[in-house]
């Protein structure tokens, strides 16, 4: 088995791509209308805000970190920027709001876990719990907030098609290439892989490692945000009660399916489109399926289940490089 | 004195900030910040709810903190062994559900309610242990999974059996009890949580299985190589939490006679702030369940305090979260920098003046001028021992001392060439004594005081003397014993040199020169230590007068030699025989003519003598330095001093060439001639005295005549 990967025959985004177009066949001869053009477009847009998720995600794992405060900081902060909107606003000061507070919730988990040593799965549970608590009993009023009527912008880039595709694809499309392009080709990029391989001898080779996890965690809250602001131009609203389901589950399933190995280091935007697919053909089918959501939720989690233990036997942790409190 | 000298003498010696650094190295000091917080929090949340300390509103109270109370001993306990349980929400949900639907569906008996509620709990627990256990699977993300597997199953159960549930027949007034019941007063589920939690305690502090749990948590791979299992071991942490979600879910099933759908919803976060803002460390090894039921209190006050207190939706989660972040920050950062903190203000100097005392000066002309007559001694295993700190001979004239390898060696009379090792102790063996049966009475550094029978058996007979009542750090334990001498009556009087420092940071001691050596007593036939005198800088040699009345005792940081009366009109008391001497004293023993060997393992400087007058100063320097630039005292040069009963130096022995002897620590006359050593020393010396008794050895004045001997033979 290990001689096979090591060959590079059989690695695990091919396995996954592979695992991918069978269901694909399988549903299509077994699925009345899987195969109908709007299906099609149906799934690529269901997996676009969670494939922006798990662009911002991938980036983290690759760095040996994760970010559990992802879906709170995209329904929260872009259900205050709505808000906002709504209570007059201009546009432009309630974004630059957001941004800011964006910027600031990645850096306070970045120089958590960089500076403070806090475990990453710690520092980004109390965040995310922080931003929702935050922003849900102090800025805005109800679960779900529109978007308001007078933001031509937000709701025609909703409708917007670029060669037919909706625009949530091509934001997803686009998130993919620019993480890939800087993940492959700028030096933070390459910084990201070094540390996430191997925090300390990154760290002694005299690479910014501190700087550097803070700037993932800026990344992964910006394309949170990004993500917000796509769901609010689909759906012309947004709805915070997102933050209590299990899309953040769906992220790290579509993350360590796709084949970035939690130990960090590995992987890249191939697997997380790859990924990404997987997911959102099995969710698809689910839904024509019918089976209720609760039922989705329990199968969904026993394949993350699934996928933790693949993984924790295809990347098992080093204990020299393992960190201080890493569970 | 100049009044700022006496200021400051005022302020060192008066203020114990030396409590500081002695409650910092208790393990007890670190639930100092979680208390202080629960104060606070019960003190804020107290006074802004109308009614908060009223009867009704405590017993809601104390109802609630039952349940959630026995979750968090789970989670610390799991927590303790190195893991993270966030799967407590879901587990605690399932097990209400099997509760009800025990009761309320199949109208089974109470009892068995309960142990159905434990099994759900048990095998949802046993599943966690047997992926993060026995795979091996990281602990968080995969309680994180199986709380989100638990939560669908529940809900998927609650919406096929809740109608079912709400319109079962079954009135059962045990359970109601148990839910709604008290007893003294208290209600049922305080007390089972009470019980439960000293249960808990008794089983994490004093069982084997608590001990395993603490060591996997503290290191897995130590634990793994001292043979415990550590996959079991964390197997069995999440079963016990597992099984505490059990009794919390039957607990509040018995309260609200029902489940439904929040039931258990976002618990998890709650308990592991609890568990973490009460101090149990991440990562584990460090915990108690004190500390689990301090957060559990401040996190449930604080939790039910902002819902009365009508905050909206959503800020349970913010406070929550802060707390959540700020707790393991500052946990993180105490536990790396914690032996950094108290490195940096354990030494506590006081003032310390003494007079300049007489010069040793050679040529001086005053009773200590040193002389270089040791710098002629003969050389016994030059280059083949290490360290030997006191020297002592048998009747039959062998030679034994004690090295830094933690063993007592042995070289063969007339020549001392051949050698052996007569006793490995383990710890450096430091003063030596002969008794009446020829066994060796030793006190080990850091460890104790041991006997060495003539096999060389090694037995053990003292690490402890009694506990005194206002001391911080245990001063039962005996920290640096460090020499020992035995009366006519079999009872060993030892000291021990500081209560502060262990035997190896003795140098940091005499930075501090705090007073808290003690002379001890160990009586052989009770088995028992007692301490009989304390408050002396480094109490060091001691030595049983000719008479056996009264035993001399060298101070070594203050340069005095006492004189403590075991018998006579005198008795119990101690009174001062040398004072302010120009060397520190080390071990004394017994001269043939009826006065007294002692050992100098350094001398007085003056500068050393300015910073003892300055405690400011040298509180800065132990604060701002690095060790190796400390100001110490001088070890380099020390000599051996002869002085009679009344105090009277009548001889001096010294190496000016500093290359044989140059810090003498013990020296032992026998037939002529004395035998030196030193703690830092590669030889034994031997160097005959001048005018000595050829036949007198230290034996035959402590037990005798060789008949004697043959007798206790």
């Amino acid at each position: 088995m290990k001689s096979v990967f090591r060959q590079g025959m059989l690695t695990q985004e091919r396995i996954v791509l592979v695992f991918a177009l069978v269901l694909f066949a399988l549903y299509a001869v077994f699925l009345k209308g899987f195969l109908a053009p709007n299906n099609l477009v149906a799934i690529l847009r269901s997996i676009a805000v969670l494939g922006i998720l798990s662009v911002g995600m991938g980036i983290v794992v690759i760095g040996r970190g994760i970010d559990l405060s992802m879906v709170a900081v995209m329904a929260m902060a872009t259900a205050w920027q709505l808000t906002m909107m709504n209570s007059g606003t201009p546009a432009l000061t309630a974004t630059a709001i957001t941004f800011g507070f964006v910027v600031l919730v990645g850096v306070a988990n970045g120089v958590l876990i960089a500076y403070a040593d806090v475990p990453a799965v710690f520092a980004t549970l109390a965040s995310g719990n922080f931003v929702f608590g935050l922003i849900r009993s102090r800025f805005i009023v109800q679960d779900a907030v529109p978007v308001p009527q007078d933001a031509t912008l937000l709701m025609d880039f909703g409708q917007a098609r670029l060669v037919g595709m909706p625009i949530e694809v091509i934001m997803f499309a686009a998130a993919a290439l620019f993480a890939f392009l800087g993940l492959r080709y700028s030096k933070y990029g390459r910084y990201v892989y070094y540390q996430g391989d191997n925090y300390q001898a990154a760290r002694s080779m005299g690479l910014p490692v501190r700087p550097v996890v803070i700037l993932q965690y800026v990344l992964s809250a910006l394309v949170a945000w990004l993500a917000g602001l796509v769901t609010a131009a689909g759906l012309q609203s947004i709805n915070t009660r997102v933050v209590n389901s299990t899309l953040l589950y769906d992220v790290i399933l579509v993350v360590v399916i796709g084949g970035i190995g939690l130990s960090g280091g590995k992987g890249g935007m191939r697997n997380v489109v790859v990924g990404a697919l997987l997911i959102g053909i099995m969710l698809n089918g689910m839904t024509i399926l019918d089976l209720p959501n609760i039922y989705q939720n329990l199968i969904k989690a026993s394949i993350l289940l699934v996928a933790l233990i693949i993984d924790s036997r295809l990347n098992p942790r080093d204990e020299q490089v393992g960190q201080q409190g890493d569970i | 004195m100049r009044v700022p000298e006496s200021l400051s003498r005022l302020r060192y010696n008066y203020v114990p900030d030396h409590l500081i650094g002695e409650i910092l190295t208790k393990r007890w000091a670190d639930n100092l910040v979680p208390f202080l917080l629960l104060a606070i929090v019960v003190t804020v949340f107290g006074s802004a709810i109308n009614g908060f300390f009223s009867p009704a509103s405590l017993i809601d109270t104390t109802r609630q903190l039952g349940e959630f109370l026995i979750v968090v001993i789970g989670l610390t306990i799991v927590m303790l062994g190195g893991g993270i349980d966030l799967s407590v929400g879901s587990i605690y949900a399932l097990s209400v559900f099997s509760t009800v639907v025990s009761i309320y569906m199949w109208d089974l008996p109470v009892g068995l309610a309960f142990v159905v509620s434990l099994l759900t709990g048990a095998i949802c627990g046993a599943f966690n242990g047997f992926l993060i256990g026995v795979l091996r699977l990281r602990a968080f993300l995969t309680t994180l999974v199986t709380l989100i597997m638990g939560r669908s199953a529940y809900d998927i159960l609650i919406i096929a059996f809740g109608k079912q549930l709400q319109m079962s027949p079954v009135m059962n007034d045990n359970f109601d009890f148990i839910g709604t019941g008290s007893f003294l007063g208290l209600p049922i589920s305080f007390l089972i949580a009470a019980i439960f939690a000293i249960l808990a305690h008794v089983v994490i502090s004093r069982s084997r299985m608590g001990w395993h749990i603490s060591a996997v948590g503290g290191s897995r791979r130590s634990a793994y190589n001292a043979g415990i299992n550590v996959r079991r071991t964390v197997f069995l942490t999440y079963v016990i939490s597992g099984l505490s979600c059990g009794v919390a879910g039957f607990l509040f099933g018995a309260r609200l006679s029902g489940a439904g759908p929040g039931t258990g919803a976002g618990l998890e976060l709650a308990a592991i702030t609890a568990a973490v803002v009460g101090g149990n460390s991440l990562g584990g090894g460090r915990g108690s369940i004190a500390k689990g039921l301090m957060g559990a209190i401040a996190v449930l006050v604080m939790t039910n305090g902002l819902i009365r207190l009508g905050y909206g939706t959503g800020s349970n989660q913010l406070v929550l979260g802060f707390m959540l972040a700020l707790a393991v920050v500052l946990d993180i950062r105490w536990a790396k920098n914690r032996h950094k903190v108290l490195a940096e203000i354990y030494v506590a100097p006081v003032h310390h003046r003494m007079s300049e005392g007489e010069s040793a000066l050679p040529n001086s002309g005053g009773p200590y001028a040193l002389n270089d007559r040791l710098s002629a001694a003969a050389a016994i295993a030059r280059g083949e021992v290490e360290g030997p700190e006191d020297v002592i001979l048998d009747e039959d004239g062998n030679l034994y001392a004690g090295t830094r390898h933690g063993e007592i060696v042995r070289w063969f009379a007339p020549d001392y060439t051949r050698q052996e090792v007569f006793a490995h102790i383990g710890g450096f063996p430091l003063g030596l004594a002969m008794d009446r049966d020829g066994s060796i009475k030793t006190c080990v550094g850091a460890m104790g005081l041991y006997s060495i029978a003539r096999d060389g058996t090694v037995t053990q007979l003292s690490t402890e003397t009694n506990r005194s009542l206002v001391s911080v750090v245990d001063d039962a334990r005996l920290r640096d014993p460090n020499d020992c001498d035995i009366g006519p009556d079999g009872r060993i009087w030892f000291t021990d040199s500081t209560t502060r420092y262990d035997a190896h940071d003795w140098a940091l001691d005499s930075i501090e020169s705090r007073p808290t050596g003690r002379l001890l007593v160990y009586d052989p036939r009770t088995g028992k230590t007692r301490t009989v005198q304390d408050g002396l800088r480094y109490a060091n040699g001691v030595c049983l007068a000719h008479d056996g009345k009264s035993i001399f005792i060298a101070e070594s940081w203050a340069c005095s030699v006492h004189r403590y009366w075991i018998e006579g009109p005198k008795a119990g008391r101690m009174e001062c025989v040398i004072a302010d001497m120009p060397g520190y004293p080390d071990n004394i023993n017994r001269a043939s003519d009826g006065t007294y060997w002692m050992a100098w393992l350094g001398m007085r400087t003056p500068s050393f003598d300015l910073g003892l007058r300055h405690p400011g100063f040298r509180k800065r320097m132990t604060r701002r330095l690095p060790q190796d630039d400390w100001l110490f005292p001088n070890i380099n040069t020390g000599g051996v001093v002869k002085f009679d009963e009344t105090g009277r130096i009548v001889a001096t022995l010294g190496d000016l060439t500093g290359q044989s002897h140059p810090m003498v620590t013990s020296m032992r006359e026998h037939k002529g001639e004395l035998f030196i050593g030193g703690i830092l020393n590669n030889r034994i010396g031997r160097f005959p005295i001048p005018g000595a008794d050829p036949d007198w050895t230290s034996w035959k004045s402590y037990w005798g005549t060789a008949a004697t001997t043959e007798e206790a033979r």
